[in-house]
């Protein structure tokens, strides 16, 4: 998406220099989504199409009224609906909007190998810069919520952005705009689980014994929340994690690894530099480029000969 | 609104949208608010956790409402009455009523005619040949003076209150469970948290839609809960009321203004054939109050006629010519509703039909029955800003419209309009405000306004009859067309047609000068009827004055926090916001509820939040009723002959019904309802059909349009119905796979979504299982291609409105390898 708040950056994926963050005093900002008065009528999906200019083809009937039926890369939040049985033997239809949790520490940026390609702002969204993807995936494996999705036409990957671009000039995302029952609210961190602490004394008085907010904090916390009437077990509410992690590859390669990582590229660098010290710099040779040329034929290029020709210079 | 009119005087939304968060219980049934009103829903949600509110959903379904609510029960589609008149008999038993308020703000006390019975599932009256009732047992007995005789002991009798308890001593919670299928223990369940409102400062308010409207016996079943509100006390007060949600943004304002074939603009009504002068018109609308002292506003009837009157037909309407009386079309039988209208047209007695903003080909029961009416007129004009089913029943589309092009002749029209967003005017919602809307931009391509398509139909007849003459040119030609520009009249002066002007100067008793002759009226209060005052909707008097436009204001201030912004649009009738909101005080003045009050008695008027919907300056100890526009100004319980089929409430059974009628065999259905031969041919039996079918809205969709519109299709893309997971096992049907259903009238073929928010019912010992069928797919738009749920609902309407019965019918299905092709 937009690359709109550059002077707000406090993470930039595979970038150990961080640009100035101008505004790094900008409050933390979330969005609450209190599952528990969210009647399921998707207007933060048709909003999210709107706002962000999304339209899958029209899909079909899949026996559930989730629709379409997961993410991908046009549809970057959908409801997810659960008809769970409870202890009483009562019948409860938990519907929670899906979508990106904006985690803290988000291992969509630890994973992403492309300079730029996922940043972080001051007020805590994670946001993907189209510009610098390179397709990857990595940050699908990065990610403990199975957020990302690599689109097949442009080979980038996609999902929700909070609506940095609305956030940035002070608009609340469109998903929250649209949203009839004030089941979505957003503001600052703090405020919203300030919020979220009245709705779970009120749900509480409701019989409702384990409602809690679910800010998990293996992911340092995310800037989505949810206020859950059963807390105690996410797992109910469409596979939410209980306790989700960046995956240990993740944290093994871009954590304990990457610094014995950087060493190792040190080394090379240092060793590279003292090559070239002792033995010049590396010159291509007329065989090389003979050996290239040959090559290239072979596999269909005849253009190649002309090119190296046009290349030829006198060293 | 065929059911509050009876009960209150006026069939609307008591209070308004955002008063439903100063409810203590949301009860919603008949109706699934969250669903199809998600933006109003707000005001439930608020309710709940501003106010500390519960939310008790009954439906036959586990439904988006349910997913938010504190207590679900389920019930059988179609057996409302009995649960609510179990609701009553409970109250009545425990004494959980407001006892104030029913001895003084309903009809409890007064006394019936000595012939009023019921027995065997009959009232007294009934014609067996003509499947009609001779109600005149079903009235107050009057004394000497003309005046309802009262007993406000409760003692006589055949005082209201004892004939009601009697009625209802039958729907015991045994009696209740056996019939609706609702558990014992939630049926109790309920009636003890609704018993908590009859405090006198706790306040339930009801939410219902279709899914009371949409049964031969929908009309009684808002009247049960109607009831069931003024026993509580819960009429007139905040956060209480009966709130019909309305199904379109502007369905209020077709009944407003009489767009019904028996009503005329504020609901007066058209004269029957036998009224053939106007004094016989006039005779039956009189409305002499029947208590002493009593407001019958009705009394007015003749001011609102005569200035409608003058309005239609302006220096044309005369004294001498009774004020064009003779010119207003007569009705030969009591309705011609669209189920009539279909039949005439299969049996060729109607062969032209105008279609404006209407999909019957969609909307109607018994879609064959309704391709087969189309295909038999001369011609159809449809006007509609979408592509509709109706415009293209000539047009093969496959299974899903398999109609023989080559054997059809009529001819179509397909007049584009624009929609509301290209054009300016106002709406009517459900809280009977009138909010002027404008035009945001040009409708595309050739589509045109109503009003311009209107007009030139108009100017063409009118041309034919002055060069032509004909059999009765008169109303034609004298009709007033007084507008800046004749071929598109601007919405403006229409509006301020509604509102009405002053014809003369017109004076006080004084003799002071109210109105100079031309300005807009104030209100209906100044309305006249020796023909000096001019207005085309009596009610909407008000809604533009010589202070401007009303219905454009937008200062959505509420001052006392109270859920009403009076500045904020305009509601009829006068600006009220809550209806018959003398009622929220006792009888001497002061609110049943202290903490929420809407107005009360300061010793000199009534003062408050809301313009009281009662004399300014009556006082309280003139004992004037509440509910002014009844002529006995009370609630009525017992409904006089108001409806059809009797002045209580009783259960019959839906036309298509798998339960025998376990409270009188021999009356199974609603005896008054009307039924055509050929209809009644196509009802299906339980053996055939063994499953009860019941149809329904999904938020995603809004009714026909939106399948049009990409994103929605996106959200819910294909037709499917909904079953349990008990009848998909014992039917081998698999969660997301095909299946036929079928009706004695047609079937569908579609997607099953195998649920567990539907569970068979024990209807009488019996397991009794429900399919759903949601309504929004046809073979136009962007959506997947689907068969519609008209092709399987009956052809029969309420008996009082003939609204259809879409919500109770049976079907049989079965699963299928796959779709038609």
């Amino acid at each position: 998406m937009s690359d709109l708040q550059s002077q707000d950056y406090i993470r930039r994926s595979a970038t150990t220099m961080i640009p100035p963050d101008a505004r790094s005093w900008e409050d933390q900002v979330a969005k609450l989504i209190d599952v528990t008065r969210c009647i399921g009528c998707k207007a933060c999906q048709a909003a999210c199409m709107e706002w962000n200019n999304l339209r899958d083809p029209v899909g079909e009937f899949h026996g559930t009224y989730d629709n379409p039926l997961d993410l991908d890369p046009k549809t970057w939040t959908v409801m997810k609906f659960t008809e769970y049985e409870n202890p009483d033997g009562n019948l409860e239809w938990l519907i929670r909007k899906d979508g990106c949790m904006h985690c803290e520490d988000p291992g969509c940026l630890k994973a992403c190998p492309a300079p730029g390609a996922i940043v972080q702002y001051a007020n805590g969204i994670v946001d993907f810069i189209s510009e610098n993807c390179i397709g990857c995936g990595y940050c699908v494996k990065g990610c403990p919520f199975d957020i990302p999705r690599i689109s097949p036409v442009d080979h980038k990957s996609y999902k929700c952005t909070l609506c940095s671009d609305r956030v940035a000039v002070g608009l609340e995302p469109a998903c929250v705009k649209a949203c009839p029952t004030g089941a979505i609210m957003f503001g600052s961190k703090a405020d919203m689980t300030d919020w979220a602490g009245e709705r779970i004394v009120e749900l509480k008085s409701r019989g409702f014994e384990n409602a809690g907010l679910y800010d998990p904090p293996g992911v340092q916390g995310t800037h989505v929340m949810y206020v859950l009437h059963h807390a105690d077990k996410p797992g109910l509410y469409a596979d939410l994690p209980e306790n989700p992690k960046i995956s240990s590859t993740v944290e093994f390669w871009k954590g304990l690894i990457k610094p014995v990582a950087l060493v190792g590229i040190a080394a090379a660098a240092v060793s590279g530099f003292l090559h070239w010290v002792i033995a010049g710099p590396n010159v291509v040779q007329p065989e090389d480029e003979q050996e290239a040329e040959e090559v290239l034929e072979a596999n269909g290029f005849p253009e190649a000969r002309g090119r190296s020709q046009r290349t030829e210079h006198p060293t | 609104m065929a059911s509050l009119a009876p009960t209150f005087g006026r069939g609307a939304m008591t209070n308004t949208w955002q008063d439903i968060k100063n409810a203590d219980l949301v009860i919603v049934m008949g109706g699934n608010a969250a669903e199809a009103h998600p933006c109003g829903f707000k005001w439930v949600i608020e309710a709940k956790i501003e106010n500390a509110a519960k939310l008790v959903v009954v439906d036959p379904r586990f439904t988006r409402t349910a997913s938010v609510a504190d207590y679900y029960a389920p019930i059988r589609p179609g057996t409302d009455i009995a649960f609510l008149s179990g609701v009553i008999r409970y109250l009545l038993e425990k004494d959980k009523i407001l006892h104030e308020y029913v001895r003084a703000y309903t009809n409890a006390g007064l006394i019936i005619k000595e012939g009023y019975a019921f027995e065997d599932g009959l009232f007294s009256g009934y014609d067996s040949e003509k499947g009609q009732y001779d109600k005149s047992s079903w009235d107050y007995e009057l004394d000497d003076q003309g005046f309802a005789k009262v007993d406000d002991t409760w003692q006589h009798p055949r005082c209201v209150m004892n004939l009601l308890k009697t009625h209802v001593a039958r729907y015991t919670p045994e009696m209740v469970s056996r019939i609706c299928g609702t558990p014992q223990d939630k049926f109790l369940h309920i009636c003890e948290m609704i018993a908590e409102t009859a405090a006198p400062d706790k306040a339930m308010t009801s939410l219902f839609a279709l899914g009371w409207t949409q049964h031969s016996i929908g009309s009684q079943n808002i009247r049960t809960m109607a009831m069931v509100q003024l026993l509580l006390g819960n009429i007139g007060v905040a956060g209480g009321g009966m709130n019909a949600l309305r199904g379109h943004s502007n369905i209020q304002g077709l009944t407003d203004v009489g767009l019904l074939s028996n009503l005329m603009p504020g609901y007066m009504t058209l004269a029957a054939d036998h009224e053939v002068t106007f004094d016989d018109y006039m005779k039956t609308r009189l409305y002499k109050p029947l208590r002493p002292g009593q407001t019958s506003y009705w009394s007015n009837y003749r001011k609102f006629f005569v200035s409608f009157q003058k309005s239609m037909f302006g220096k044309a309407a005369t004294p001498e010519n009774n004020w064009a009386y003779d010119w207003l079309p007569k009705l030969d039988i009591p309705l011609y509703d669209i189920i009539k209208a279909f039949e005439m047209m299969n049996q060729g007695q109607m062969n032209g039909y105008i279609c404006q903003g209407f999909n019957p080909q969609q909307a109607f029961p018994d879609r064959g029955k309704i391709r087969r009416g189309l295909s038999k007129l001369k011609f159809l004009v449809t006007m509609d800003p979408l592509d509709t089913e109706t415009s293209r029943f000539w047009e093969n589309f496959g299974p899903q419209n398999p109609a023989d092009s080559a054997e059809i002749q009529t001819e179509v029209f397909q007049l584009p309009t624009t929609c509301f967003a290209e054009e300016e005017g106002s709406l009517v919602n459900s809280a009977r405000w009138l909010q002027w809307h404008w035009k945001a931009a040009e409708p595309p391509g050739k589509a045109k306004p109503d009003i311009w398509i209107m007009s030139g139909i108009f100017h063409r007849m009118r041309e034919l009859y002055r060069k032509e003459g004909g059999a009765f040119p008169d109303p034609i030609l004298n009709l007033t067309w007084d507008y800046t520009n004749p071929v598109e009249p601007n919405p403006n002066e229409l509006a301020k047609d509604m509102n009405g002007r002053a014809l003369v100067e017109l004076k006080d008793e004084s003799g002071a000068v109210v109105k100079k002759a031309g300005e807009l009226l104030d209100g209906f209060g100044q309305l006249r009827d020796d023909g000096t005052t001019e207005s085309g909707c009596w009610i909407f008097s008000g809604c533009w004055t010589e202070q401007g436009n009303q219905m454009a204001r937008r200062d959505a201030s509420d001052p006392r926090e109270a859920g009403i912004a009076p500045n904020w649009a305009w509601a009829w009738p006068a600006n009220r916001r809550i209806l018959y909101n003398r009622a929220s005080a006792d009888p001497a003045g002061n609110p049943w509820n202290p903490a929420k009050p809407i107005i009360q008695w300061n010793g000199s008027k009534w003062v408050g939040v809301d313009v009281p919907d009662y004399g300014p300056t009556v006082k309280p100890s003139d004992s004037v009723g509440p509910f002014i526009m009844n002529a006995e100004g009370v609630g009525r319980l017992f409904a006089r002959q108001m409806m059809v089929e009797g002045p209580f409430p009783e259960h019959y059974e839906p036309l298509e019904s798998p339960a025998i009628n376990v409270l009188h065999p021999k009356v199974q259905s609603n005896p008054a309802v009307r039924v055509f031969p050929d209809d009644r041919a196509d009802f299906g039996t339980p053996a055939e059909f063994p499953y009860v079918a019941t149809t329904y809205r999904l938020t995603e969709h809004f009714h026909f349009w939106t399948k049009h519109a990409r994103i929605n299709s996106i959200l819910q893309p294909q037709e499917f119905i909904e079953i349990g997971e008990a009848l998909a096992k014992e039917k081998g049907i698999a969660q997301n796979g095909w299946v036929r259903v079928a009706s004695k009238r047609g079937f569908i073929v579609c997607k099953a979504y195998v649920t567990k928010r539907i569970k068979p019912l024990m209807v009488d010992g019996k397991p009794t299982h429900v399919i759903g069928v949601p309504l929004h797919w046809g073979f136009t738009g962007q959506a997947k291609k689907g068969y519609g749920a008209n092709t399987l609902t009956p052809s029969v309407g309420d008996a009082n409105t003939q609204t259809p019965e879409f919500k109770a019918f049976l079907v049989n299905v079965e699963s299928v390898s796959g779709p038609l092709v």
